[in-house]
């Protein structure tokens, strides 16, 4: 995939002729910048204002029920945050379910977008069932995945085994035998959809007439995946895994709904929401909330300009 | 490929602007709805959704008053609740609340008093609702802050047919021991049949409401009345031990998930012969579409040392002192927890769908005990002899059965929760999850020793 | 258009290498079929659950083939309560195509200054706008709520309009970026040697060239805008209650709810699905680019 052009000064500029090569660049400049403004000053203005008092709040004693007790509390929060042994485990979750659902998702996707990208009896079809899981509600679908499902009395699952294996057949308590893993497999079957449909974009895009050639040169199948498919997937595959982890870092429904944050599915939302909403300490919820924030930023950062490809340009 | 772009964005663009037209009208803060309307925000318990079914005839074309409900579950709309009441946005004028939140609320200066309004409208019967229920309602300054809309204990539901053809007698007043030893007759009585449902979802107010009543009848408490925290006391340790062995031994699949919701399902299904819980699951046992009907016999909650030991809890109505429609506020409680009320129910949706437990009037009422006459005495008992500030062989510094009074117990009760589930799906062993409930309540109890 | 079909080559071994791609044609179907149909079962568990009556949805085993009816499809119409859903329905539409429409408008252009006349600093923006996106959406209610207080805006779907836009704006840009990036340079210079300036450029030249770009971003910014709960919940009141809110609306911790929310969720999910399954192969088409030859 091609990416940023870099146009020279000269390139067709609509800047106006004035003389000084300087002032040229600097219009041109500020005629680069125009189109971006106000996306841009829309987002510093929505999200930057809430994160500021989200800021202030985390350096603030604020409990909802002594309202008459608001006052600064310094680090407190922060020093609070880092001494929950909730906190710690919700930190070490949170990195457990993002880095295996954003795998396994990815790895399911790529192979249904591998799948899809040949042609089959009814190939438009499977690509519709596959993008379903994407289209449902969340809360609907992971009550689904809770209740008509998961449940050992009554769900489908337990139901499929009897029907299989007759009445006696072991009737296992999904969600409280593998909390984490009941969470990560419903959360994956939320996921692959929206990481094949990137993948398989970028299937659909690579150079046929290249890869054709090397066909006809007696290129095997996998050599032709290995050395022309797979470089030209990277950006794809770093993209969906980027806009991917950013999502799955965030979820909170499907801890929400399906073991309400007990045995231990525990991730970082959760904890944020169950401190402001049932300790009602603001204060600590905001400085957890900034905490995420600067881990997060930092990993990417680091993702971003050493490992990833996505922001060089070719 | 450019044409279909074209023509989408006409069609789009004309789809918005019908859309923009007929949500024009949704653009305005501050309470929706007309002059005379009033905004009522409330869990979607069945009581409240037949509340729903039957304002616009009856309460609208009486008052004039437009009702403009949001219902949400339970914990949803506690939450919202909090956050509303806590910075009197003025968004509602009514709340479900319940006797747990009504007078710290009140202490918050976040509820408008009641009292004048009761004064004025003799109609209401303020005398009929029973005691234990406008106590509970009363905050520390001895004002009433809440009208109950329905009030619930807890006891004991009994599979009468399953138990007669083992031959097993329910006693009038069981003690734990004699209900555990009942669940292990009754174990595979039919054919996947468990002994006995018990709660064990995490939440405070879910597997810790039965807990807690066991805990209190066992001798123990969560705090004593100086605030010493008792949670890994040898008496809370012995309640926590039968509860989840019990559990383990006769219990129902899935127990470490299983809510009201979950267990009310396992008794309609005939997948448990016992189930110990609110008063209130019996309007869904006995109505008409439940595959239970008329088999079911109800008895006190189980006793260990103590007389009783149902709990006392109640959805009841408040009123937001940011609102601007408290009188509106106040005709819409009127009516909802009026007696007229609960005969209108009775006549249109059945009476065991009537939301009772609030009036002494409901349970002299002959058409509801003709239908409810098997549940009817025991819950008006459980109700009657309940005494949030005496509930256990202690005293105790805050008022509550089933729960403990203090602002930090949602918290609280919450965290040890998720440990005892732990426990009882055998990831924990309970020394362990009480051992870290102890650390948590001493924590809260260091803010109150002082 | 692109083509995946690999159009069969007289090779010398002629017949069998066809049949050999054919065998591995139906394994491939096959495969995919299977996951396929893996993927949509709760999907299709929800649909037969909705046309269950609740003591027929929780019965142990499943019963399959228990009678059918719409009585979760009325309840969800109002029949247990009195109450329609067509006030959130308009509320959830109006402010994901709202919101979708204000994306686009704002992302377009930005995308533009991001790739094909990159702003010197082009990486840091973009992580800016991704940047936006990591502090969790929990940790955010409570300073929106208080502002949206402060502005009297509570209650209010243009406030929600306003949350959704700035909630999709980022993965926009990220998106359109990739896109605009495939613009073929040449068509670019020769706008501008004809003199075009940026609009133009943009209305004739890029925006029909990236239309299925657009399509797809458009589609996945109405399904996050459509789907999100957290700030409808509580940003909204009476007046301005989303689809989302009016659902969880049926869960009840009291009684049986399944057939009720399966129903529920199925006709809340129906205009997301068919604007999914209508666009979908735009969205496929789009998100390849393949297309521009």
């Amino acid at each position: 995939m091609s990416t940023a052009l870099e146009p020279q000064a000269g390139a067709g500029t609509s800047a106006p002729a004035s003389g000084g090569g300087s002032a040229l660049r600097v219009a041109g400049d500020w005629a680069r910048r125009a189109p971006l403004l106000p996306a841009l000053i829309f987002m510093i203005l929505v999200t930057q204002l809430p994160f500021v008092f989200t800021l202030i709040i985390s350096f603030m004693n604020w409990n909802a029920y002594y309202p008459d007790q608001i006052g600064f509390a310094g680090l407190a929060n922060y020093g609070a945050v880092f001494t929950d042994p909730d906190t710690l485990s919700a930190i070490w979750t949170t990195v457990i379910y993002t880095v295996s659902i954003v795998l396994l998702s990815l790895v399911i996707g790529f192979g249904v977008a591998l799948l899809l990208d040949r042609a089959f009896l009814g190939r438009g079809v499977v690509r519709t069932l596959m993008i379903t899981p994407f289209l449902i509600m969340p809360v609907a679908a992971f009550l689904v995945w809770k209740h008509a499902l998961y449940n050992p009395n009554y769900g489908l699952f337990n139901g499929l085994l009897r029907l299989f294996f007759g009445p006696n057949a072991v009737q296992p308590d999904w969600i409280s035998d593998w909390p984490k893993t009941s969470i990560v497999v419903s959360l994956v079957w939320e996921w692959t959809p929206f990481m094949m449909l990137i993948l398989l974009a970028g299937l659909q895009s690579k150079p046929l007439d290249v890869i054709e050639a090397a066909r006809i040169d007696g290129c095997s199948p996998w050599q032709v995946f290995r050395y022309m498919t797979f470089p030209h997937m990277r950006q794809y595959l770093e993209l969906a895994g980027l806009l991917g982890s950013i999502y799955v870092v965030q979820t909170f429904d499907a801890v929400f709904t399906i073991t309400s944050g007990g045995l231990g599915t525990a991730n970082l939302p959760y904890i944020i929401y169950t401190i402001f909403y049932n300790a009602h300490d603001y204060g600590k919820a905001s400085a957890a909330g900034v905490v995420v924030v600067v881990a997060t930023i930092a990993i990417a950062t680091f993702a971003l300009r050493t490992v990833s490809s996505l922001f060089r340009e070719e | 490929m450019k044409r279909w772009g074209r023509r989408g964005a006409v069609l789009g663009f004309a789809m918005l602007l019908a859309t923009a037209g007929c949500a024009g009208a949704g653009g305005g803060g501050g309470g929706g709805g007309g002059e005379n309307s009033v905004s009522v925000l409330m869990v979607n318990n069945p009581q409240m959704v037949d509340l729903q079914k039957l304002t616009a005839d009856n309460f609208t074309k009486q008052t004039g008053i437009t009702v403009n409900y949001t219902v949400l579950p339970e914990n949803d709309v506690r939450d919202k609740i909090s956050q509303e009441f806590s910075s009197q946005a003025g968004q509602y004028d009514v709340a479900s609340l319940s006797n747990f939140e009504i007078p710290i609320y009140a202490k918050n200066g976040w509820l408008a008093p009641m009292d004048d309004y009761v004064a004025k409208d003799p109609a209401f019967n303020q005398a009929d609702i029973l005691k234990p229920m406008a106590v509970s309602l009363t905050a520390a300054d001895g004002k009433l802050y809440g009208q109950p809309f329905y009030g619930e204990s807890s006891f004991l539901m009994y599979r009468k047919d399953v138990l007669q053809a083992k031959g097993i007698t329910m006693p009038d007043k069981p003690t734990w021991q004699q209900v555990a030893d009942i669940a292990a007759k009754a174990d595979g009585a039919q054919p996947n049949m468990k002994g006995i449902c018990l709660r064990g979802q995490p939440g405070w107010g879910e597997v810790f409401a039965p807990l807690t009543t066991v805990v209190n009848t066992f001798g123990g408490t969560w705090f004593e009345k100086d605030w010493t925290a008792k949670v890994n006391a040898p008496e809370f340790k012995e309640a926590t031990n039968f509860y989840i062995n019990l559990i383990k031994a006769h219990g129902e699949n899935g127990a470490p998930q299983a809510g009201f919701t979950e267990c009310l399902n396992a008794m309609q299904q005939g997948n448990v012969a016992m189930w110990y819980d609110a008063t209130s699951a019996a309007g869904s046992l006995e109505a008409d579409n439940s595959p239970v009907k008329g088999k079911v016999g109800y008895v006190a909650a189980p006793v260990v040392k103590t007389q009783e030991s149902g709990w006392l809890y109640t959805w009841a109505w408040a009123i937001q002192k940011a609102s601007k429609k408290q009188d509106n506020a106040w005709k819409f409680i009127s009516w909802a927890s009026s007696q007229g009320y609960e005969n209108l129910v009775g006549q249109q949706e059945g009476w065991a769908k009537v939301p009772a437990g609030k009036r002494a009037s409901t349970y002299s009422n002959p058409d509801y005990l003709k239908v409810a006459g098997a549940f009817a005495e025991p819950t008006k008992n459980a109700i009657s002899t309940a005494d949030p500030n005496n509930p256990g062989v202690q005293p105790r510094p805050a008022p509550g059965i089933q729960f403990v009074g203090i602002p930090e117990f949602p918290d609280l009760g919450t965290r040890v929760s998720q440990d005892i589930s732990a426990a009882i799906a055998g990831q924990e062993t309970v020394d362990q999850a009480l051992d870290k409930g102890q650390q948590a309540a001493e924590q809260v109890a260091a803010k109150y020793k002082k | 258009m692109t083509t995946t079909a690999e159009r069969p080559v007289e090779t010398k071994q002629g017949m069998s290498a066809q049949s050999r791609r054919r065998m591995s044609s139906l394994i491939v179907g096959v495969a995919a079929w299977i996951i396929g149909l893996i993927f949509v079962t709760p999907v299709l568990y929800m649909l037969l659950t909705s046309l269950h009556s609740e003591p027929d949805a929780a019965t142990n085993p499943p019963s399959f083939f228990a009678p059918l009816t719409f009585e979760g499809y009325a309840n969800f119409f109002g029949s247990g309560t009195g109450t329609s859903p067509w006030p959130s329905l308009i509320n959830s539409a109006t402010a994901s195509i709202l919101s979708t429409i204000l994306v686009l408008v704002l992302s377009i252009p930005a995308a533009y200054a991001l790739s094909i006349r990159p702003v010197r600093k082009w990486t840091d923006v973009m992580f800016f706008f991704l940047s936006t996106k990591m502090l969790p959406v929990v940790a955010g209610l409570l300073p929106i709520y208080l502002i949206a207080q402060f502005a009297g805006m509570l209650d209010n779907v243009y406030t929600l309009v306003i949350i959704y836009t700035s909630m999709n704006l980022p993965i926009a840009v990220w998106m359109m970026r990739s896109f605009l990036a495939e613009v073929p340079v040449e068509m670019l210079e020769a706008a501008s040697l004809d003199g075009a300036g940026l609009i133009r450029t943009l209305r004739s030249v890029v925006v029909p060239v990236v239309l299925p770009g657009i399509a797809a971003t458009s589609l996945i910014c109405f399904i996050f805008s459509w789907n999100e709960l957290l700030f409808a919940r509580v940003l909204t009141a009476t007046v301005a209650q989303t689809a989302p809110v009016y659902l969880t609306g049926f869960v009840t911790s009291q009684g049986l709810f399944l057939a009720k929310v399966c129903a529920a969720a199925v006709a809340v999910s129906l205009p997301v699905i068919v604007a999914g399954f209508a666009a979908q192969d735009k969205l496929v088409q789009g998100l390849s680019m393949g297309a521009v030859k």
